[in-house]
């Protein structure tokens, strides 16, 4: 195997095992619309890193958490952000970091490859930040564990029995706008949301526990990678849609197991 | 009762928007003793309950909760159908801990739900999920019972037994009860202390006694009150459609202000 098609794979999977749990947390608390509008807010962070002159995945790290609380902060209140502030956010996010492009003529972008994902061209580093990035969010994620699902389950019932509801939520959005700015090289920003939602939902079916579908979701993701990687090789397809199709096709599949009721 | 109460409410209002939910409420609850909340819908009861289990701050009186274990009944609670979650694993979840199979079983034996210990949590009808969510309430052996209609879609023969349950909880093992309920009768039969909300507590006190009281009539209607109620007389304020309070003449009001009226 050529030694580009090793270090996709391996940062591939790095992703599809922390957007497994993760992404079940995004279906099953439906934060879906959240992960979008932070994944539209990714690309004005990689305009910020290049502004400031620091990589620009920094950049999306900052500008992702930022906004994150910003929308925890919104929700404490009581009043949740709504689907059309999140849409404000995302779209207006995404337009200024557009024209903040457009004006630093010095600097030549690679749109396509932030856009879409470039997991072709993943360097050794990469793939390791990948890995210890899923390693991070995979340990907060279990230090939490208990509590996400019972704020999962309601937040009200979770809150009375004494846990600490708050502090999860705002760990629950820094994880996803962490896991954004790690899929961010692998299928771009316009498709991380996909790599949440969709091997989460297939899960759904083969799972009876929280626990099951998490682990499930992780082994869809993986799969997507594999299957998708192999046919971006074998067909010359782009690699991040390549792999999100192969997700959808095993949405479609988990759909036809039998017994499940959702 | 010498021991400081299970939870007080003191003199609590609560606004949202600038609209006044509730208006200088005070409330307290004992152990071994239930007390209901009853009121027209938008009256705040659940805002009451909520803000006694400390999920909603007052703007303005204080809530002192002394209880150890709180069980909470919420008026309604859906679980996504895209969680996987078996009964047994949401009732595991009310406790700290491991927890045996056989415990799971009583407290589900105990509400008259022990059928459903391996379905999906997404798949109960309303009338077992309310069951389930009481049982999960008892496996934390509260010292304090918080029920937001407790037998909301549950079967008439089952509520009975449900109020039995609840009943004996207080009056047995001295758990103290505050819960809001629509089914006044139930409420007259089997509760220590009934308190009318409607914003502010219209009145409060032994259900007997508030059942004769002029506000709850004019709460509910002699209709309504009409089977315990035994003697009506005039009701010294109204209320206008928004619930705020409209005095009436008080010279000729018949109603004299008592040791448990809080209201203006």
């Amino acid at each position: 195997m050529d030694e580009f098609l090793m270090r996709a794979l391996l940062a591939g999977l790095g992703l599809a095992t922390v957007t497994g749990p993760l992404g079940c947390f995004v279906v099953w608390r439906r934060m879906a619309y959240f992960g979008d509008a932070l994944a539209h807010t990714a690309l004005l962070g990689i305009v910020v890193g290049l502004l400031f002159g620091v990589a620009p995945l920094w950049g999306v790290v900052v500008v992702c958490v930022i906004v994150a609380l910003m929308l925890g902060g919104m929700r404490r209140d009581g009043r949740l952000a709504s689907d059309s502030l999140l849409g404000i956010l995302a779209h207006g996010s995404l337009a200024l970091g557009l024209v903040l492009l457009s004006t630093m003529e010095r600097v030549r972008v690679d749109m396509m490859g932030w856009l879409f994902g470039d997991i072709l061209a993943v360097s050794w580093s990469d793939a390791i930040l990948v890995w210890v990035g899923a390693g991070f969010v995979l340990a907060l994620l279990a230090a939490h564990w208990r509590c996400l699902v019972a704020m999962a389950v309601d937040e009200d019932l979770a809150r009375v029995e004494g846990h600490n509801v708050g502090r999860a939520r705002i760990v629950l959005m820094l994880l996803v706008a962490l896991s954004v700015a790690v899929a961010m090289k692998v299928v771009g920003v316009m498709l991380i949301t996909a790599m949440l939602v969709i091997p989460a939902a297939s899960a759904r079916r083969v799972a009876r526990t929280p626990e099951q579908m998490a682990v499930a979701a992780s082994v869809a993701g993986g799969l997507a990678v594999i299957a998708g990687l192999a046919g971006s090789w074998r067909y010359d397809t782009p690699s991040g849609p390549s792999i999100v199709a192969a997700a959808v096709a095993l949405f479609v599949l988990s759909r036809l197991v039998p017994g499940g009721r959702s | 009762m010498t021991a400081a109460p299970l939870v007080r409410v003191a003199d609590v209002s609560v606004a949202f928007r600038g609209h006044t939910v509730l208006d200088g409420v005070n409330l307290i609850v004992d152990a071994g003793r239930i007390v209901t909340v009853v009121g027209p819908n938008g009256a705040g009861k659940s805002t009451l309950l909520r803000v006694a289990v400390g999920l909603l701050g007052p703007d303005r009186g204080t809530v002192a909760l002394g209880a150890k274990a709180v069980g909470y009944v919420p008026q309604k609670l859906a679980v996504e159908r895209i969680l996987p979650l078996s009964v047994r694993r949401f009732l595991a979840m009310a406790v700290q801990g491991p927890v045996g199979h056989r415990q799971l079983e009583d407290a589900l034996e105990t509400v008259g739900a022990g059928h459903v210990l391996g379905r999906q949590v997404a798949d109960l009808s309303g009338g077992e999920m309310q069951r389930v969510l009481l049982a999960r309430a008892l496996l934390r052996r509260p010292d304090l019972l918080v029920l937001d209609e407790p037998v909301g879609g549950v079967d008439m023969a089952g509520q009975a037994e449900l109020y039995d349950l609840i009943a004996a909880l207080a009056h047995r093992d001295g758990v103290g009860v505050l819960m809001v309920s629509h089914d006044l009768h139930v409420v007259m039969a089997a509760t220590d202390e009934v308190v009318c909300l409607n914003r502010h507590v219209c009145c409060a006190g032994h259900p007997e006694a508030v059942s004769r009281h002029p506000e709850y009539l004019a709460l509910f209607g002699p209709r309504v009150a009409g089977s315990l109620a035994i003697y009506t007389h005039a009701h010294d304020h109204g209320h206008l459609a928004d619930g705020s309070v409209l005095p009436l003449d008080p010279e000729s009001a018949g109603h004299r202000h008592g040791p448990e009226c809080r209201h203006g």
